[in-house]
């Protein structure tokens, strides 16, 4: 019995040391780590879809309250007007779970200007030439911003990827998504937008 | 018969070197000697847990029951492995993206584990420290070894800080294959191989 207790009680502490230590650490790290997968995961599609821009956009960045998640927003400037809004957003319905994206609107002509997919887990030569495949993200461009986005087989006009339909599907929805969460907090958005430096 | 505490650190450098000696950890030495640097940043995170883990379970070794050492050394060296996976997130997040799974993954690693079985359960701290420190940099130098071979071979050049040193001239023609996965295995069997032979007494 006195064996046992000795057992639990050593076993309690060594975990508890060590679960709090990992908290600490967790805590100290978190912003760091966030502001590296910004540069690194993120930061390379957003800079692609605002190829050209006058300013960095991983740098004006802000964020806004869209019912209890924080969402971040990246704005690019063009021949001095701020006209570029990203923001990141994903589907669940991907061939192999979540894909997320960057999905970039040009705010003063309410169209995409492009997409970019940062994480998936697709099928390579299939849906991961979703994020490899120059063609199929170039086809978002000019969409109209009003409106859900379509495969052509659901009546839209973006081409699935041969092959991949389900993820070319998942990669309109997430971005029918992005497009619902920018109309829904525009005024948000366009205010804060002002105050971006040309 | 009792080594003196120099050799406590030496003997992880030659005499019982992890990979070819014990043979031990194999899984990320194939994994991620493609490339040099992956090599030192792996072993350095494995240095640093062993290091970690074969003192602080050498401190607490009298007041761990022996029925439970092995999960209490699981949670030892998980800890070290989340603070190493952490601080990679935060400071070298580049080099975190190429080594990926295998931080994680050093948890089951058989060094930190049978160092802690085999040693800092048995001995002092600064004998333990000097065992972890000495099987790091031995499992460091092996790993080097073997990715600056892979990496020389397959691509002419290594490289250093994120710049790549072109070693032979334009007529070199880069035999991929060492890079890939079968090259792995291939070039762990002729460094044991060579170990072997120099081993020989």
């Amino acid at each position: 019995m006195r064996e046992l207790i000795k057992m639990i009680v050593v076993l309690t502490i060594i975990s508890l040391a060590s679960g709090g230590l990992l908290a600490a650490l967790r805590e100290g790290t978190q912003e760091r780590i966030d502001n590296q997968v910004l540069e690194f995961v993120k930061g390379p599609a957003v800079r692609k879809v605002f190829e050209g821009a006058a300013n960095d956009p991983i740098a004006s960045r802000f964020q806004l309250k869209d019912g209890d998640t924080l969402r971040n927003f990246f704005v690019a400037v063009f021949d001095g007007e701020v006209k570029g809004l990203a923001l990141e957003s994903s589907s669940s319905k991907g061939y192999k779970g979540d894909i997320g994206l960057i999905v970039a609107i040009d705010v003063k002509a309410d169209k995409l200007m492009g997409v970019g997919v940062t994480t998936h887990n697709e099928t390579p030569g299939l849906g991961a030439k979703s994020k490899s495949d120059p063609k199929f993200a170039a086809q978002f461009k000019g969409v109209p911003g009003s409106g859900p986005v379509k495969v052509t087989q659901d009546g839209g006009s973006i081409n699935a990827i041969s092959g991949a339909t389900i993820t070319s599907r998942a990669v309109c929805d997430a971005v029918t998504d992005a497009l619902g969460v920018y109309e829904k907090l525009k005024p948000q958005i366009l205010d804060k937008m002002k105050d971006v430096k040309k | 018969m009792a080594k003196t505490i120099t050799q406590e650190f030496t003997k992880g450098l030659w005499a019982e070197i992890p990979p070819f000696r014990l043979v031990l950890g194999l899984c990320p030495i194939l994994a991620i000697t493609n490339a040099f640097e992956n090599a030192v940043g792996m072993g350095l995170a494995v240095t640093f847990v062993l290091t970690g883990s074969n003192v602080l379970i050498s401190a607490i070794r009298k007041i761990i029951p022996p029925k439970v050492r092995i999960v209490a050394f699981i949670v030892v060296i998980a800890t070290f492995v989340t603070v190493v996976e952490l601080v990679m997130q935060a400071y070298t997040y580049a080099l975190f993206l190429k080594l990926g799974i295998y931080i994680p993954l050093i948890v089951v690693n058989c060094i930190p584990m049978g160092r802690a079985e085999a040693f800092a359960s048995k001995n002092n701290i600064v004998r333990s420290a000097l065992d972890g420190l000495g099987m790091g940099l031995g499992y460091t130098l092996s790993l080097m070894a073997l990715a600056a071979f892979r990496e020389i071979i397959a691509t002419g050049a290594i490289t250093l800080y994120e710049t790549p040193v072109a070693l032979f001239g334009a007529a070199f023609e880069p035999f991929r294959f060492l890079v890939e996965a079968p090259g792995a295995f291939v070039c762990l069997g002729l460094m044991l191989g060579i170990m072997n032979i120099l081993g020989k007494k």
